[in-house]
């Protein structure tokens, strides 16, 4: 295919992507809303109030850099974990293996309409809480640079979820039982410096982490952990779920007989 | 010439040791119409599965119009459009989103594809349906979405797995003549399908597949040939006491007023009326027991079974 067919076929998988999560809006863009209005009024308004500062900031201030990633990184795995599932489950996806768009085209696409939904996403959840509070923006470079990466990463590990994927019940294990746990313990209520010394190292070796914190960073300057060693190990992870998943599909594992 | 597809020794075997394909080898000539036939698990399906690439082969090499699918992967896809046996599309998408989103896979702009997609919704009916959730359609409705999807890029190979399984005769014959209309417009068509009358009356050249290698590989006028005898059946006007008997020809009643004659292969019907004048049987009406493609079919996997093998050694 020459680049220019190539593009063509890359702007349908994306197109596709993105009808497909605007036509089911009340399953995929209203839920979040509405669970991150109820934290904003919760943990921000009537918990927050009460809690007083934390890091320097009120603690709904706190909170919302945290509550906006958790929502991109939710949306981003949960769209195309269960568009490409769909896709295996329906054999729609034949319609892909069968034709001649390059492996990498196939996951690029996927990729980019998945992080479409995680951003649009995050920009309603980001919308609202201006609703609730007001907050600064101390780097706008690293806000994106980290949004655009943790919403790369994680559409990369729902798309290796759904390649992997035999059951319906296997594309909401990793949701539930690793990705949720890892978001709530990911600093995204709370500073780490709360936590004991033991529980702080524990913490170190969850991803979400360095994610929120780095994100936080970006909007209020505070930050629990390293920016540039988040970045670049963000970065390295892409690039390996990347690899992955392209070998995955070239090969056809779960995909071809 | 290219062949519009060449396999050569091609073997498949599965994960669970199922030896799917012993060394096929096969070539298509551009504008042929070509029948893949075969019993049930022959290997058909796996064969296509193979060309458009949804099953791995385990050896041996594909081309299609001299493109070797492992060394041009692209550039031997875009000359071949597949009809899978299954609905294989989303059924929650629009019928022409499902059209264009084809094209766009390979590699049409939006402007090219809308004419095509409206061209082929025009072609096979299904224009009043286009936005239409593809699960609004009708069993044959899906069918002919699917030809639609597989023929939306111009294919020069067109690849249908039984697609006329499960759909009722004027559609079939529809779908027939459709197809020998892209046909006689220059794609080359492969078709696997269990209705033998379908491959007699459409395809000029055969293959036989059993048990995962091909038995027979031949035009259809020449297969037929191989048949040694027929069977024809009589409806007699009137009601008659006991078969006819007829010099030299096995004769069978099947009811008062029907009945079989075996004639064989050079023998003329001629010299039967003349019999069955003779005797006053006035005949209204003869036609073939059964098609005869299937007889030779049937011969042919019979004799291709071990046990039969051995016996005939």
């Amino acid at each position: 295919m020459s680049p220019s067919e190539q593009w063509v076929a890359f702007s349908t998988i994306v197109r596709k992507e993105i009808r497909r999560f605007t036509r089911i809006w009340v399953q995929t863009l209203l839920p979040p809303a509405i669970t991150m209005a109820l934290y904003f009024v919760i943990f921000g308004k009537l918990i927050g109030s009460r809690i007083g500062e934390m890091g320097g900031f009120d603690y709904i201030q706190f909170v919302v850099p945290g509550l906006i990633m958790m929502a991109i990184i939710t949306n981003s795995y949960s769209n195309v974990v269960s568009s490409f599932f769909s896709a295996k489950f329906q054999r729609s996806i034949e319609e892909l293996l069968v034709s001649p768009t390059p492996g990498y085209v196939i996951l690029l696409g996927y990729c980019i309409g998945s992080m479409c939904r995680g951003l649009l996403v995050g920009i309603v959840v980001t919308c609202l809480a201006l609703a609730f509070t007001d907050f600064p923006m101390h780097s706008w470079t690293i806000t994106v640079a980290i949004v655009f990466l943790t919403s790369m990463l994680f559409t990369l590990a729902g798309f290796i979820n759904a390649v992997f994927a035999n059951t319906f019940d296997d594309i909401s294990i990793v949701p539930t039982f690793v990705l949720t746990p890892l978001t709530y313990l990911g600093g995204v209520f709370y500073s780490i410096e709360l936590l004991s010394d033991f529980w702080q190292g524990v913490s170190l070796f969850n991803p979400v982490l360095y994610m929120v914190n780095t994100f936080r960073y970006g909007m209020l300057g505070v930050s629990d952990v390293n920016i540039v060693g988040a970045l670049v190990g963000l970065v390295v992870c892409v690039i390996a779920l990347f690899a992955v998943a392209l070998h995955l599909l070239n090969s056809g594992k779960r995909l071809r007989s | 010439m290219t062949a519009a597809l060449a396999i050569k020794n091609l073997h498949k075997v599965y994960g669970n040791d199922f030896v799917a394909l012993q060394g096929i080898s096969l070539e298509v000539q551009p504008g042929d119409f070509f029948a893949l036939l075969g019993p049930n698990g022959a290997g058909k399906s796996t064969t296509i599965g193979v060309i458009c690439s949804l099953v791995r082969k385990t050896s041996g090499e594909v081309s299609i119009f001299g493109k070797d699918i492992d060394q041009d992967f692209s550039g031997a896809k875009k000359f071949l459009g597949v009809v899978p046996q299954e609905f294989n599309f989303s059924q929650f998408e629009k019928v022409e989103d499902i059209l264009m989103q084809q094209a766009g896979f390979y590699g049409l702009p939006p402007a090219k594809a809308r004419i095509q997609v409206d061209k082929y919704l025009k072609r096979l009916s299904l224009w009043d349906k286009r936005s239409q959730p593809a699960r609004m359609l009708s069993g044959g409705m899906k069918r002919r979405l699917m030809i639609a999807r597989a023929l939306v890029h111009e294919p020069k190979l067109l690849i249908l797995d039984e697609p006329t399984a499960g759909v009722d005769i004027e559609l079939r014959r529809s779908m027939w003549d459709f197809l020998r209309e892209i046909n006689a417009a220059g794609t080359t068509i492969i078709l696997t399908t269990h209705y033998l009358e379908e491959a007699e009356s459409l395809c000029r050249n055969v293959a036989i597949i059993d048990e995962g290698r091909i038995i027979k590989n031949t035009g259809v006028r020449s297969l037929l040939q191989e048949l040694n005898k027929e069977v024809f059946v009589f409806d007699a006007a009137e009601p008659l006491a006991q078969p006819p008997a007829l010099e030299g020809l096995p004769v069978k009643q099947v009811d008062e007023r029907c009945f079989e004659v075996e004639i064989e292969k050079g023998q003329s019907l001629n010299g039967v009326f003349d019999q069955l004048s003779a005797q006053d049987i006035r005949v209204v009406s003869m036609r073939n027991k059964a098609n005869r493609l299937e007889e030779l079919f049937v011969a042919m996997v019979n004799a291709n079974k071990p046990e039969n093998k051995e016996a005939a050694q």
